[in-house]
């Protein structure tokens, strides 16, 4: 027995009329300076203030949130009372609303308590809404948030509940015409990630495998237009849609090492989570092939790549993904990031215990022990292959 | 218990684990009364396991419960635990947080129970 969990989703140009549909007093938008800025915000207060309610703004979301600053959220939120959330932002938003959301309605609780087995009891008091304006995190799909504790200098990857999925997503092209390219890129790659680990997890299943599969035609197709002509709607909503998709996949399968050394990454060198992932991806596609590469074909034929030998196949999806990297201007290996070998050899033993302590290691196809996790840092940084 | 004991991998895994755990087996069809073992794991080592005897009041910082049934499939790896927690067919009770913390060594002791010979009712 399993379960399949999707918000509501509202896709399209004209998907921000969906918000006077719902229901809702009292709203605060939880957002960041930058969204704030560029008007996207303006655009959604705007839609909001449609129906008779009172709506507020909290723009002071942190990249990678930390537990502090999802304090900080929730103590706007129980000033204000809000009946409805309306999450506005990339991952880190959505994320800090959906644990400032809990903490909000359940005062009792701590975040790091937070576990998929929690029964969290929301809804007591809001709904959540949420508009991302990244193609990337599918955050506004999943019932996961990643929160940073910083005292521990890592990444929470628990905080999960299936309470915790978004009431509604709202997915308006429009908003991706402002992203940067760099962002385009590191947000494209952790959305192909998070599909093709998704795909090949022990938690795999004919659900999560169609929207896994597909958001990774897509993305191969029009990630590379979005990025070189930011201004390509067509090719900004098609990713907008297929990130969601690889969110939703992922969410009811599971990601896998990728992530998991992703996080690693993410909470020590404080890389982009996009980067990070995108960075671990093809090594983690090596060393999983072992177990996995029947599958890893079927999401190479996807793509075009016609070979039947399943490890050729797996070999030309690693080359494809390398040349999609080289394409968006992301690096291919740790040293190519910028992270000193010093700082990665200082770094490594820490790397490699917050890998093996990630529930994302686990449901791997193939779960390397502590060395092979060491081995496989080494290759993301040499950027070596990984033959082992 | 020697078993785990000789287990490098979850010695490795379960390095900084305190807790002892009473592991239940709840009757079902196929099992007519319940069944209890209580385990006390500590930094990769079980430094005691036994049945709990019949009305005996034994208490532990971690309850795992499932039916018989759901054990068998859990032993013979049909079920992966932490999803057998997800969807209900077994029951945690303790710092789950803690638990979450510690999948390594939690996938550790259901590979080492596999591999103990196991004759089911």
């Amino acid at each position: 027995m399993w379960f399949f969990t999707s918000p509501k989703i509202a896709f399209g140009e004209d998907s921000l009329e969906q918000l006077s549909a719902i229901e809702g007093k009292r709203v605060l938008v939880i957002t960041d300076p930058i969204v704030s800025k560029l008007g996207m915000l303006e655009v959604v207060t705007n839609e909001l203030k449609k129906e008779p309610r009172t709506v507020e703004v909290f723009d002071q979301v942190e990249a990678e949130p930390s537990f502090e600053n999802v304090e900080t959220v929730a103590a706007a939120l129980r000033s204000f009372q809000p009946d409805l959330i309306v999450a506005l932002g990339g991952g880190s938003c959505i994320d800090a609303a959906k644990g400032a959301w809990v903490l909000y309605e359940r005062p009792d609780l701590k975040l790091d308590a937070v576990t998929p087995m929690t029964k969290l009891d929301l809804r007591k008091k809001a709904r959540l809404v949420a508009i991302p304006t990244t193609a990337g995190t599918g955050s506004d799909a999943t019932w996961v948030a990643v929160l940073t504790d910083r005292s521990q200098n890592m990444k929470l990857d628990y905080f999960a509940s299936r309470e915790l999925v978004p009431d509604y997503s709202i997915l308006n092209p429009k908003f991706l015409l402002k992203l940067p390219k760099q962002a385009t890129s590191y947000t494209g790659l952790d959305a192909i990630d998070q599909a093709i680990e998704a795909y090949v997890n022990q938690w795999r299943n004919d659900f999560a495998d169609g929207l896994a599969l597909r958001s990774i035609q897509i993305l191969f197709e029009y990630l590379p237009k979005a990025f070189d002509n930011p201004d390509d709607l067509l090719a900004r909503q098609k990713t907008q849609n297929a990130a969601t998709m690889a969110g939703l996949a992922f969410s009811n399968s599971q990601v896998g090492l990728a992530h998991a050394t992703g996080h690693a990454l993410g909470a020590i060198f404080h890389m982009p989570h996009g980067l990070a992932v995108g960075i671990s991806n093809p090594y983690v596609i090596q060393f999983s092939s072992r177990d996995a590469a029947q599958l890893y074909r079927d999401i190479a034929h996807v793509i075009g790549i016609e070979e039947q030998s399943d490890q050729k196949a797996t070999a030309m999806l690693v080359e494809s993904i390398k040349k999609l990297m080289n394409h968006v201007e992301t690096p291919l290996s740790l040293r190519e990031a910028g992270i000193s070998h010093s700082a990665f050899l200082q770094s490594l033993d820490n790397l490699i215990e917050q890998t093996n302590r990630s529930t994302c290691t686990f449901v791997n196809p193939r779960v390397p022990d502590p060395e092979e996790v060491r081995k496989l840092f080494v290759c993301m940084y040499e950027g070596q292959p990984v033959d082992f | 218990m020697e078993q785990v004991n000789a287990n490098k991998k979850y010695e490795d895994a379960a390095k900084t684990w305190e807790g002892d755990f009473l592991f239940v087996v709840q009757p079902d069809a196929e099992l007519k009364e319940p069944s209890t073992m209580y385990m006390d794991l500590w930094h990769g080592k079980c430094r005691d396991a036994a049945l709990v005897k019949p009305g005996e009041d034994k208490k532990a910082a971690f309850v795992y419960s499932g039916s018989y049934g759901n054990w068998k499939k859990l032993i013979n790896k049909q079920i992966d635990p932490i999803q057998g927690l997800l969807t209900g067919k077994f029951k945690l009770k303790g710092d789950m947080a803690k638990v979450m913390r510690a999948v390594r060594a939690a996938k550790e002791l259901v590979e080492t129970a596999s591999k103990v010979p196991t004759e089911f009712a």
